[in-house]
């Protein structure tokens, strides 16, 4: 295993362990009373008229998979930003079309109403 | 052997360190809104209602905890989850201090140092919204639909001028260790990566302290839980235990996001001035200022009880000061009091812009994003990686 991990996992251990004892040791101290109203769906009172499993339009939905594309240029600045003062200059050509093809895309995700409430 | 000791003795120490604040950071939150707001805040529960926080934990823990009927179980019970052991887990790569010597050991005051550190905590971050997604298609609540919707829509939008804004401090630090990144920036104000020449980084802090907000689900981004129009949001059916682990996450975050801006930004645990101008003596005097008022108060007590209560505080602050001018403490307490100082302000920005600034609406909300905040990002790393390049 690469060093510096096994911390990771001592701390991942403290994170899964505190809310599951907190939630354990709530579960022995805690009133259990449901009732029929109680275990309803909360909806301000009103009985529930549908369950949410129904359609339902979500917005900027193509935004999420524009965030894919994006998401995965803008990891690729990361290794390059690492190694910025060794490339260079050709690291800044690399850069500024990198990053003019990306702009390009944008520009026109824009132009055809991605961004928009649709 | 050694190691591992060293390894659990650190974790525990962060752990009961991060609880803690956790904790107090909630009685901050409403003791700072109410003074905003010209109220008192928690003053029942102990004295400045300090004790509030334990009263919250105990209130917690003994609500009836409903599992509703029509949820989908496994799902809704993994979502607390997930939410507060990747809100915590974050924190484990945070460097708080230099490298120090306790009882014959040498160690760093940070758990471990990745290599790829920046990339952990955006991955560990962003498994966060797992938590929140998933709790509002779990719950089978319209009202929790819709704020899970919202926010796992806000934020992947967010995530990536946030990226955009981290890369380019990394350009001026070439590293993604985040204990490289604190060494690489200096000891003084225009040393840090946020004014340093010549290529400041003022508009990444900015462009990341806003994403920061939205990443964190805070006002003016809290429209996951807008309560006028979505009740609670994506955590409306859930109750007990189950609610406290989506709010302890929520203020997990916003701990981590305001050191990664400490860290990245204002030169961690690096001082404001440098240690030859006396920065070291900025604590002592903070400390012997707080001492002197409490023993003016003291001597003119506002009530009567303060005359005997004051005065030992003030011993108390007095004492400290005295301690943090001794070298061998100095060494060890001043980056971390760096460190906690600036994270702390940050800390106090995000309640200070909840008690000011009102929420958005969610359309503004997502063109804020994509139609100003992403281009700009995306300007200012070109502009960044242009002038490291020249100069």
């Amino acid at each position: 295993m690469p060093d510096g991990y096994l911390q990771i996992f001592i701390f991942l251990a403290i994170a899964i362990a505190f809310p599951t004892v907190t939630i354990l040791a709530a579960k022995l101290i805690r009133p259990s009373a449901p009732s029929i109203t109680k275990l309803e769906a909360y909806e301000c009172g009103i009985k529930a008229a549908s369950d949410s499993r129904g359609r339902y339009t979500v917005r900027f939905y193509i935004i999420a998979i524009l965030f894919v594309i994006f998401d995965v240029e803008t990891i690729f600045l990361f290794p390059f930003a690492v190694r910025y003062k060794t490339l260079g200059w050709f690291g800044v050509a690399e850069i500024v079309v990198f990053l003019a093809i990306l702009i390009v895309g944008y520009v026109w995700a824009w132009k055809k109403g991605a961004l928009e409430w649709v | 052997m050694e190691f591992i000791v060293i390894s659990l003795v650190k974790a525990a120490i962060v752990a009961a360190v991060l609880m803690t604040t956790l904790a107090y950071l909630q009685w901050v939150e409403r003791k700072v809104i109410a003074h905003i707001q010209l109220r008192m805040g928690p003053s029942r529960v102990g004295p400045h209602g300090l004790l509030q926080p334990l009263a919250d934990v105990i209130k917690l823990i003994t609500k009836e905890d409903l599992i509703p009927p029509h949820v989908n179980k496994f799902f809704y019970l993994l979502a607390p989850f997930l939410a507060v052991t990747m809100a915590l887990l974050s924190i484990s790569v945070i460097p708080f201090g230099s490298e120090v010597e306790l009882f014959g050991y040498k160690t760093w005051m940070q758990m471990t140092d990745l290599n790829v550190g920046v990339l952990f905590v955006l991955a560990v971050s962003s498994m966060g919204v797992y938590g929140i997604a998933l709790a509002g298609w779990a719950s089978n609540n319209k009202y929790a639909l819709l704020g899970g919707l919202r926010s796992s829509a806000q934020m992947i939008s967010y995530e990536l001028p946030m990226s955009l804004a981290i890369a380019a401090p990394l350009l001026l630090a070439n590293t993604l260790s985040l204990r490289e990144i604190v060494q690489s920036q200096g000891d003084h104000l225009f040393a840090w990566s946020i004014f340093k020449l010549p290529a400041p980084q003022l508009i990444s802090f900015v462009i990341f302290l806003i994403a920061g907000f939205a990443e964190t689900n805070r006002v003016p981004f809290d429209l996951p839980e807008a309560e006028n129009e979505l009740v609670a949001g994506f955590h409306t059916e859930y109750s007990s235990m189950k609610f406290a682990a989506f709010f302890m996450a929520e203020y997990a975050n916003m701990v981590t996001v305001s050191c990664m801006t400490s860290i990245l930004f204002l030169g961690g645990w690096q001082p404001l001035f440098p240690v030859s101008l006396g920065s070291n003596f900025v604590a002592p005097a903070l400390f012997a200022l707080g001492g002197s008022l409490c023993l003016y108060h003291g001597l003119h007590p506002a009530r009567r009880k303060d005359r005997y209560t004051l005065p030992v505080f003030a011993a108390i602050f007095f004492g400290i000061a005295l301690a943090l001018l001794a070298p061998p403490v100095a060494r060890v307490v001043m980056p971390l009091f760096w460190f906690a100082a600036k994270a702390g302000f940050l800390l106090f920005c995000f309640i200070w812009v909840r008690g000011t600034l009102p929420r958005f609406r969610y359309d503004q909300l997502m063109g804020f994003a994509w139609k100003f905040l992403f281009p700009v990002a995306v300007l200012n790393l070109l502009v960044t990686s242009l002038l490291v390049a020249v100069f």
